[in-house]
């Protein structure tokens, strides 16, 4: 079995992929390792892109320029990026939209519970899954072949180039390939390794949940990188992780599982102790921390506090809250030593500056913050006193790992620092070159849909020449 | 891994004060909460129609709250397809299937007379049921008054069924099946109204809502491109046809009410020439009628199987089937004119006809009157502030 360009993997980048490639007049075959109803990898639980624009564009609203968008990345980053490739995916990101459309993808403006991002991110009509069942309609239209269930395990290199990928006991060849089958988040063991043991004797990997796909198993970006010495970037700990209820689903629990509150509570670990600022900045903005943050926990657990004022000013949790009248009787229902919670509540709520009670605002940073306790609660910051009051147990929650291959503004999979000529490389496993740590809102979807058309055009051009080639050797 | 209902009650069992109007989590009300908090949580589909709108302004689902919901939905699947958590997801969150299987329970639970909302439960039967009873009954007339079906044609449809008869049967049957979808609209009303702001209808909300229910607004997918049948690719033809069948009864609605004046003011009695208004609308409606049943036929029996209430499919096709069976009977009843077999074709058509009016209120039919009210309740609800105030994000 033989093709033009093999897109591995099923997801937002292989589909840009395979769309770029047969566009180009290639034969594609794609292996996607889900069964059909789960296709789409993480792709299938985002929600918009970030788009950069220097006007309003359709559901896009002001400006968003290229140096705010660099900047931005740059302060999530702390500068663990490479700044040719961030800035190859934003101006990308600015023309991607009409090829989106006409492929089938949908806008909308974002509507409740996501205002902040109105001007940053361009929303898709129906989230990700809606998008992802777009292209995948549209490639079949395209004549991609598409298979489900079809995971590879390993691939064959002949002097850096691609030559085969394994299925089980099949052997498919093609004279170009695009890898963009995710990271490694699912992949438990791996997890485990990557994060070790800690100082108190846990492992603290086994406590975390998957936002995304069970299919992300790494098991490709192992191979190439332990095997085949591919060119690797990131630090394998590093992922967008964010703070999610404690009872979602090990995976693919997606949005509805973040815990909208934690700007408005108050966060205890095991110990019934704060640890961190909950009120530092909107909780979009704050968002991508609290995975790491709970991960350094002991028992890699947390609780989110609230008491009945700040009901309905947040996103509804999926799962209800623990609720109790009290909160000696919250701190029992929560299973929290009853002694220690009073105490750094009571600290907590004496720390809140009455004047300060006023001014409380929760759509701005309202600077209500509290006096004498560490650490500070910067913004709204309002003594947790009015009954019935709610507790949400926090998990981390990893949505995507940042270990990828390195490549280059041609997408090309490098070993020893060489470009492969017919091997690519698109999303997840390469966005750790634009993302070494941290996350903004949609930037995901932005180096997918970037990388995935870069490698699907070079994938597409690459089979041609070999195809020349072929010719060439025919006619010889 | 725990599945969410149980987590739902355990925490519903722990909370004290709990409202006594909250659907138990086994109930189809139940369901569509407990789906409507994975959403609410989620809102990607906040794009695609009022429900999700809807939704946003409530943080818990009492009854009432999903009747008008459930309501609301017009079952176009573009929900379902966009679901990050549709089977084989372990929330299984179908959204359109639980608002249809709610919303065939609110048609029975407001039936008036309320005895008579069990038929929905049959309606396969009933309809089967009030057709051969219908047919018989003119049939028999029919043999009774003339002593046979067939024989010379007859110049007027009076002469087959006297014009006092006609009226004797048929308005008694439709005013009361007018009068039964009024006191079940009544009902429904009187309990949305309080948990969608309780504010009066304004002239700006009713012209929205009819608006929206003379275009069939949330067919469009959101970006005017359609809504699902049988896939996740759009279609227009759910929405076409929906609009030939429903234009199509309007037409025939409107060519009986203009024979009826034209009977009554005019002296002027059927059958009526092509050239005459009650039969050229009689004609076009019967013509669009057959053509969108037909269509939703087709579609209902192509529809994705994960796509509304299983148990409601008999009452969608029986009633496309009776009203296919009305316009067809009534085109036949039109190119038998002067032929020996008029006389069969009127009893048949009049017994459709008969059979369509008397199952009305009790069957698919009254989709249209709650969905009318829930979008005129939500063209007034949407007008107040929002009382879910979320903030920064």
């Amino acid at each position: 079995m033989g093709t033009d360009v093999l897109v591995i993997g099923g997801g937002n980048a292989a589909l840009c992929a395979a769309l770029m490639a047969a566009e180009a007049g290639a034969s594609v075959l794609l292996l996607e390792a889900a069964p059909r109803e789960l296709r789409g990898g993480n792709s299938a639980h985002t929600r918009n892109l970030r788009c950069m624009h220097d006007a309003p564009q359709d559901v896009l609203v002001d400006a968003y320029p290229e140096e705010e968008y660099w900047q931005d990345l740059l302060k999530v980053t702390g500068g663990r990026t490479s700044e040719p490739l961030a800035r190859l995916v934003i101006r990308a990101s600015s023309t991607c939209r009409g090829w989106m459309q006409r492929h089938g993808v949908r806008f909308q403006p974002p509507l409740s519970g996501a205002l902040h991002v109105a001007r940053t991110n361009a929303f898709f009509m129906g989230g990700g899954k809606a998008l992802v069942n777009a292209y995948f309609r549209s490639a079949e239209r395209l004549g991609v072949r598409i298979r489900y269930q079809a995971p590879v395990q390993r691939i064959e290199l002949q002097d850096g180039r691609f030559v085969a990928a394994w299925v089980g006991d099949e052997r498919i060849t093609a004279k170009a390939c695009v890898l963009a089958a995710g990271g490694f988040e699912s992949n438990r063991e791996w997890l485990r390794e990557a994060w070790g043991r800690n100082e108190r004797g846990e492992w603290p990997a086994d406590n975390f949940l998957i936002r995304g796909t069970r299919f992300n198993q790494g098991t490709l970006l192992r191979h190439l990188i332990e095997e085949h010495r591919a060119d690797a970037i990131g630090d394998p700990t590093q992922a967008h992780m964010v703070a999610i209820d404690a009872r979602a689903p090990l995976y693919d629990g997606g949005i509805c599982t973040r815990i909208d509150c934690v700007s408005l509570s108050v966060v205890v670990n095991r110990e019934a102790r704060r640890f961190y600022d909950e009120g530092e900045d909107f909780w979009p903005k704050r968002y991508a921390i609290w995975g790491r943050l709970v991960a350094q926990q002991p028992g890699q657990t947390a609780w989110s506090v609230i008491d009945a004022k700040a009901v309905g000013r947040f996103m509804p949790p999926v799962f209800p809250g623990v609720v109790a009248h009290s909160l000696p009787e919250l701190a029992r229902r929560l299973g929290l030593d009853e002694t220690a919670f009073m105490q750094t509540l009571n600290d907590y709520n004496r720390a809140c500056r009455r004047d300060h009670a006023g001014h409380f605002d929760h759509t701005v940073l309202d600077d209500c913050r509290t006096e004498g306790l560490a650490p500070v609660k910067s913004h709204w910051a309002r003594p947790i006193d009015t009954a019935p009051f709610y507790g949400y147990a926090l998990r981390p929650g990893v949505t995507f790992t940042y270990l990828g291959l390195r490549t280059d503004e041609t997408a090309a999979v490098r070993f020893g620092g060489q470009p492969s000529a017919n091997l690519f490389v698109a999303g997840e496993m390469m966005a750790g070159n634009v993302l070494g740590q941290g996350y903004t809102a949609g930037v995901g979807m932005s180096i997918g849909t970037a990388f995935g058309r870069i490698a699907g055009t070079r994938a597409a051009a690459a089979a041609a020449a070999a195809r020349g080639r072929e010719v060439q050797h025919a006619l010889a | 891994m725990r599945s969410l209902d149980p987590l739902i009650e355990e925490a519903r069992a722990l909370a004290d004060g709990q409202p006594v109007s909250s659907p138990s989590a086994h109930s189809a009300e139940g369901e569509v909460a407990r789906v409507l908090q994975i959403c609410n949580a989620c809102r990607y589909c906040e794009g695609f129609c009022a429900v999700f709108p809807a939704m946003t302004r409530r943080l818990e689902f009492h009854r009432a709250d999903v009747h008008y919901l459930a309501n609301l939905c017009h079952n176009c699947g573009a929900c379902l397809h966009a679901c990050q958590y549709a089977p084989p997801h372990e929330f299984q969150v179908n959204v359109p299937r639980a608002m249809a299987e709610v919303r065939g329970r609110t048609y029975a639970e407001y039936a008036w007379p309320a005895p008579l909302g069990r038929l929905y439960q049959r309606n396969g039967l009933t309809l089967s049921v009030a057709l051969a009873a219908a047919l018989a009954l003119f049939l028999i007339l029919a043999v009774a008054l003339r002593g046979s079906l067939a024989g010379t044609p007859a110049g007027s449809f009076y002469d087959i069924f006297p014009h006092h008869l006609l009226v004797g049967l048929f308005a008694p049957v439709f005013g009361f099946a007018a009068l039964a979808l009024a006191m079940g609209l009544r009902r429904f009303w009187r309990d949305v109204t309080p948990v969608t702001s309780g504010q009066p209808v304004s002239a700006p909300a009713s012209a929205e809502a009819a608006g929206h229910v003379l275009t069939l607004t949330y067919l469009d997918g959101g970006h005017g491109e359609g809504c699902h049948n049988e896939d996740d690719a759009w279609t227009l033809a759910r929405r076409r046809l929906h609009h030939l069948t429903f234009y199509g009864f309007l037409l025939c609605f409107a060519a009986t009410g203009v024979g009826t004046l034209a009977h009554y003011l005019l002296g002027w009695a059927a059958p009526y020439p092509l050239a005459s208004l009650p039969k050229l609308l009689g004609v076009a409606g019967g013509v669009s009628l057959l053509i969108g049943t037909t269509g939703l036929g087709w579609l209902n029996l192509r529809r994705h199987p994960l796509h509304g209430a299983p148990a409601q499919r008999p009452m969608d096709r029986g009633f496309i089937a009776l009203l296919f069976l009305t316009s067809a009977s009534g085109l036949a009843l039109w190119l038998a004119a002067g032929s020996a077999a008029l006389p069969l074709w009127l009893c048949l058509h009049l017994g459709c006809v008969m059979a369509l009016f008397a199952t009305l209120p009790y069957g698919k039919f009254a989709h249209g009157i709650y969905r009318t009210a829930a979008l005129l309740r939500h063209a007034v609800e949407k007008r107040q502030p929002n009382p879910v105030g979320l903030g920064a994000d």
